[in-house]
């Protein structure tokens, strides 16, 4: 089966790559990239005034399975994320049971082996059961396939058990993925603390229990020679203490995901649970930090943070809601919204974030577009608007906070290893 | 102007006009509870639902008085084991209550915001009489309108809050309110009762009781609740007379007719000596009685706001 993409921007970073081009997939792989190739193929898609890039790849999805299977599933949260053109994302382990052992690993490769539709890699816990305490056997771990190790959601408190661990890390050549949190200082916190906690009346999370334990775990990567990657940054501070560590030669890298970059805490001010994660949406100043840490190349990745949960956990009480946000199928709608469109980012700058660093980062081989290279592809319609609904979630959850907001960029069709899928609104 | 919400949430999305709506109002019902018969039939036919997730005793009665003298039926619920543990979220209660045909529900809540989140989901009218830290408009309503009534205006007085800030939904509603009629707000307590950024509010701060009492034409006490979870670093309770505690010494040094204001209920001893309680100065006692014409006023609005939304989306 060959495929012929005839005639769109075609951006591929790695191989400096952008322009009109034609990509010929043959099978499950790219065979050819290049101005007019001959229209020999069994489809042609006409991607005139469309761009063609490497499918995305999202380093901090929550797939819910095994254990909540009513938020979300391999299966449906790999379909969301090939709608939103997401081909590749990394599973975080905290699941029921965490990824802590070969055993629990073993239950989630099945799953993946019946559901996924997309590429799913897989980050293990550090601690069992994400404790904080004992620290898994990442040889094992590794061996069987784990590209990074986190216990996402919690931080591991303990200075000890975390050296430990980052030693651990290195000599296995795990990326070491840390949400960073002082829980002692971020303590039963629902909003960021500041005018917003004060006016709503809400308990308020610092940011100081953010970047006190950003500064932790990038000092012990530095002390231990592992490699730290800081999930979900928020806040000015954090950005900061990651670029310094940057220019002292740290291997560090970071992420943060579109609602930092879309909003702020201004959105909280009508109680409305899909702007409750961890960490919170931070001050406009944050905001704007942010926004320009993803221009100038400290922050490294977007990714989405999917958090899927159902609408009994979240249409209630703010402070009983779960944190968290579904971010596959918007994501890459709201980065050409927010970065592209206001000139914050080039569509290069994109692709790097949401692609090729992502790939580098784990050490998978994605996030380009070179002949050889598995035909994950997406076109995309970069001047298309459309409205965030409930209704046209594949995700089980849609607990969005882009929901009713018209966003930029269209995903017409997702190639994910030859397999095409096109999308209709 | 006409009053058109159905519901009433918090002073802070209130317009002066608004305010002053309801203050006016309320003067034409205090006379009510004045009468021989203290009853219209304002409100005759309709059923007020009060809905409380947490213990109170003062404001529910209050507004099952109001509710009454405005010859409305009214229903307690009170749920202090809350309903959560029974498995019915808070949205299928009020939806419940909607479907027994109630017009009004007053919701007193421990969870800040859950008046906001009911009133979104219910068609009837959400009264919000206290949810967590936020807002708790009838009490700085009614402590508004005793102030207009002592002193016959609001705009230009300089009105200090003494006690704990941070987790004070009266602090709040009360800041909101004066601030927009025009008064200026001090708020007063030590440095950990304060919340961060409070200035934003439009409120002069100090950890200083003399100097909030200074020049103040009326100090407003709040209730300083000990007994909280022990999150924040608390003063023990006899420190925290000895410096902020408001006592006739102290009063001496402020202006002649200061007004001693106070939610209820007091502990005498703590946040001010019973000299203060039952002196000259104080209006407490006032206050409760003004609460039922505030709470008539805000009702009765409501519900005819309400009556006519509804009406116009049947037409």
């Amino acid at each position: 089966m060959k495929i012929l993409i005839k005639s769109g921007r075609v951006i591929d970073p790695a191989n400096k790559i952008d322009g009109i081009m034609d990509l010929l997939v043959e099978d499950n792989k790219i065979s050819k990239i290049a101005r007019n190739i001959k229209p020999e193929a069994d489809k042609i898609i006409a991607a005139e005034n469309k761009m063609v890039l490497p499918g995305l790849v999202d380093m901090h999805v929550h797939l819910r399975e095994p254990g909540r299977e009513d938020k979300e599933t391999v299966c449906s949260g790999t379909q969301a994320a090939l709608r939103g053109g997401v081909t590749s994302l990394l599973a975080m382990p905290n699941t029921t049971p965490a990824v802590d052992s070969v055993g629990h690993l073993k239950i989630l490769q099945e799953a993946i082996k019946k559901g996924s539709r997309a590429n799913v890699f897989i980050c293990a816990a550090i601690t069992q059961d994400r404790c904080g305490q004992e620290i898994n056997d990442l040889t094992s771990l590794k061996k069987e396939g784990v590209v990074a190790i986190s216990d996402d959601g919690a931080s591991v408190d303990s200075d000890a058990v975390m050296l430990k661990a980052f030693q651990r890390a290195k000599e296995e050549k795990l990326l070491v993925i840390c949400h960073s949190e002082d829980k002692e200082l971020s303590r039963q916190g629902v909003v960021n603390l500041g005018f917003t906690s004060t006016r709503l009346g809400l308990r308020g999370i610092s940011a100081e229990s953010e970047y006190k334990r950003v500064t932790r775990d990038i000092t012990l990567a530095k002390e231990t020679g592992a490699r730290v990657h800081i999930a979900h940054v928020s806040c000015q501070e954090s950005v900061e203490i990651i670029s310094r560590a940057k220019k002292g030669g740290v291997k560090v890298t970071c992420e943060t995901a579109p609602h930092y970059f879309a909003f702020n805490e201004a959105a909280v001010l009508g109680y409305d649970t899909n702007f409750k994660m961890n960490p919170p949406l931070r001050s406009k100043e944050d905001m704007l930090a942010i926004r320009k840490a993803l221009g100038d190349g400290t922050i490294d990745v977007i990714a989405s943070d999917h958090a899927p949960h159902t609408e009994n956990e979240k249409d209630i009480e703010f402070e009983r809601a779960e944190c968290g946000v579904v971010g596959l199928e918007t994501e890459l709608a709201a980065s050409i919204t927010e970065l592209v469109g206001n000139n914050l980012f080039s569509w290069e700058g994109l692709v790097r974030a949401m692609s090729l660093n992502p790939s580098r980062i784990l050490g998978i081989s994605k996030g380009t577009l070179s002949a050889g290279a598995d035909a994950d592809i997406i076109v995309v319609d970069p001047d298309k608007a459309w409205v965030v609904r409930k209704e046209d979630f594949l995700s089980k959850s849609q607990n969005s906070p882009f929901l009713g907001r018209s966003l930029k960029g269209y995903v017409e069709y997702t190639f994910c290893q030859g397999k095409v899928h096109k999308w209709n609104s | 102007m006409n009053w058109a919400r159905k519901d009433l949430l918090g002073l802070e999305e209130l317009s002066k006009e608004e305010l002053g709506l309801i203050l006016a109002t309320a003067e034409s019902f205090k006379e009510v509870s004045t009468r021989e018969i203290k009853k219209v039939p304002a409100l005759r036919g309709k059923t007020v639902v009060n809905l409380f997730y947490e213990p109170s005793t003062r404001t529910r009665v209050s507004f099952e008085v109001a509710a009454k003298r405005l010859s409305a039926d009214v229903i307690n619920i009170a749920t202090e084991t809350s309903s959560v543990k029974k498995g019915e979220t808070l949205i299928d209660t009020g939806r419940n209550i909607e479907a027994l045909k109630a017009d009004i529900i007053v919701m007193r809540h421990n969870f800040s915001g859950a008046a906001v989140m009911l009133s979104r989901h219910v068609s009837l009218s959400v009264v919000n009489a206290g949810d967590g830290w936020h807002e708790h408009p009838t009490q700085a309503l009614l402590d508004i309108f005793t102030l207009k009534e002592k002193l016959g205006r609001i705009e230009g007085l300089n009105v200090s809050i003494v006690g704990d800030i941070a987790h004070s939904r009266v602090a709040r509603s009360n800041i909101w309110g004066l601030t927009k009629l025009g008064a200026r707000v001090t708020v007063c307590a030590p440095k950990l009762l304060i919340p961060p950024a409070i200035e934003e509010m439009g409120v002069n701060v100090t950890q200083d009781i003399d100097e909030a009492l200074k020049n103040a034409d009326a100090v407003n006490v709040l209730r300083m609740q000990f007994e909280r979870d022990g999150e924040t670093a608390f003063p023990k309770q006899l420190e925290y007379f000895k410096e902020f505690g408001i006592t006739m010494e102290r009063l001496k040094k402020a202006k002649k007719d200061i007004i001693v204001m106070h939610p209820g209920p007091i502990n005498r001893g703590i946040e001010m000596s019973s000299a203060v309680a039952d002196g000259a100065h104080s209006v407490i006692l006032e206050q409760v009685t003004n609460g039922i014409a505030v709470r008539m006023a805000v009702l009765f609005l409501v519900a005819q706001a309400n009556e006519k939304i509804k009406n116009e989306n049947t037409d």
